[in-house]
């Protein structure tokens, strides 16, 4: 890593509520010394055309993340076990839509 | 001048107020430290170029002489111009542009904040408005100056000589002259020497926060209100005026 990047301000992940109701979604990332700037940097570079009512910004370290390697161990075994959908319920009609 | 002479006035000073800084901060596009504080500069840029339009406009229908925002905006000389002297100021580096924007921001709150009580339904309506994107200007500059205040030593020394160095600009902001005080009278203007104490409060609890020292007041210069700027203002009018003036009607 160089010198520059180092030097770089923290990065913070930049979750956006568009409106009452909805969840908060991932829009992206921006650079910020300490939360409060980074707030402010989400609201004037992800709500310029009235895009959210709720930001919530997050250190990206501060995130843990499933890695790639995992894959195998965390999501292959669920694939063999179709018993877990519930889809061998035969709905009475009453019910309607599901 | 006649009580409908002075409203122009007025209205002129409010939105060559907005106008100006507004310039200023679009100088800022594209050279920010950083791309978030680009969009954050030019952001505020363009709610005081809205600002601007809206006093415009209004000021030439006041006058009744078939003078546009536009016309008022791109065909006035310097002498012409109300705008403080504070905001003609060149931005110098990142800490002097938010040593300025700080204190006009806290400033321009409280005179919306009194104006959109005005008599003037417009004018109260416009005021109202603006207020709500001034309130996001003073978060914003204030943040920048309590952390480069109490950040590090250079940033300190660097906010410290900013706010030094436009400190005599400061006062002009609270001048009352006659058309002030006329339009205090009807109810439609502000009486901003009566601002000074709040505007100081206000201030003074940043700057403590910043670790910042308030400056002694040793000089000020005053003349915006009689059209008497600096001579920066000829340059920015040139760069703003120049397309207009060059090809008068263009359209794009």
């Amino acid at each position: 890593m160089s010198n520059e990047i180092k030097n770089e301000l923290p990065l913070y992940e930049v979750f956006i509520r568009s409106k009452n109701g909805l969840d908060h979604k991932h829009v992206g990332s921006l650079h910020a010394s300490d939360p409060e700037m980074a707030l402010t940097n989400a609201r004037d570079v992800y709500t310029r055309r009235s895009e959210g009512v709720s930001i919530w910004v997050v250190k990206s370290t501060d995130i843990v993340a499933s890695s790639p390697e995992d894959r195998g161990s965390f999501y292959e075994p669920a694939e063999d076990k179709l018993y877990r959908h519930p889809t061998f319920f035969e709905l009475p009609d009453e019910v309607g839509h599901m | 001048m006649t009580n409908n002479d002075m409203f122009f006035d007025y209205l002129l000073r409010l939105g060559d107020n907005s106008l100006i800084l507004g310039q200023r901060l679009a100088e800022w596009c594209g050279h920010a430290p950083m791309l978030e504080e680009d969009l954050a500069l030019t952001n505020i840029g363009l709610d005081l170029l809205g600002q601007a339009r809206m006093f415009l406009s209004y000021a030439g229908e006041v006058e009744g002489k078939g003078r546009d925002e536009d016309r008022l905006a791109y065909f006035r000389d310097t002498k012409d111009w109300r705008n403080l002297l504070l905001l003609e100021q060149p931005n110098g580096d990142f800490a002097a542009t938010m040593a300025r924007q700080f204190f006009f921001d806290s400033f321009q709150y409280l005179q919306f904040e009194r104006l959109s009580k005005s008599s003037d339904e417009r004018l109260a309506g416009i005021a109202a408005k603006s207020l709500k994107e001034t309130t996001y200007h003073r978060r914003h500059s204030a943040d920048w100056v309590i952390r480069l205040g109490d950040g590090t030593e250079e940033s300190h020394e660097k906010m410290q000589s900013a706010i030094d160095a436009i400190w005599g600009y400061l006062p002009e902001m609270f001048d009352m002259d006659a058309v002030d005080e006329a339009m205090v009278a009807e109810g439609i203007g502000v009486d901003v020497s009566a601002l000074r104490s709040h505007w100081d409060e206000y201030i003074n609890g940043v700057l403590a926060e910043a670790t910042l020292t308030r400056p002694e007041n040793s000089w000020s210069v005053h003349g915006s209100r009689e059209g008497k700027h600096s001579e920066h203002l000829g340059y920015i009018l040139a760069e703003m005026q120049f397309l207009p003036r060059a090809y008068p009607d263009a359209k794009w």
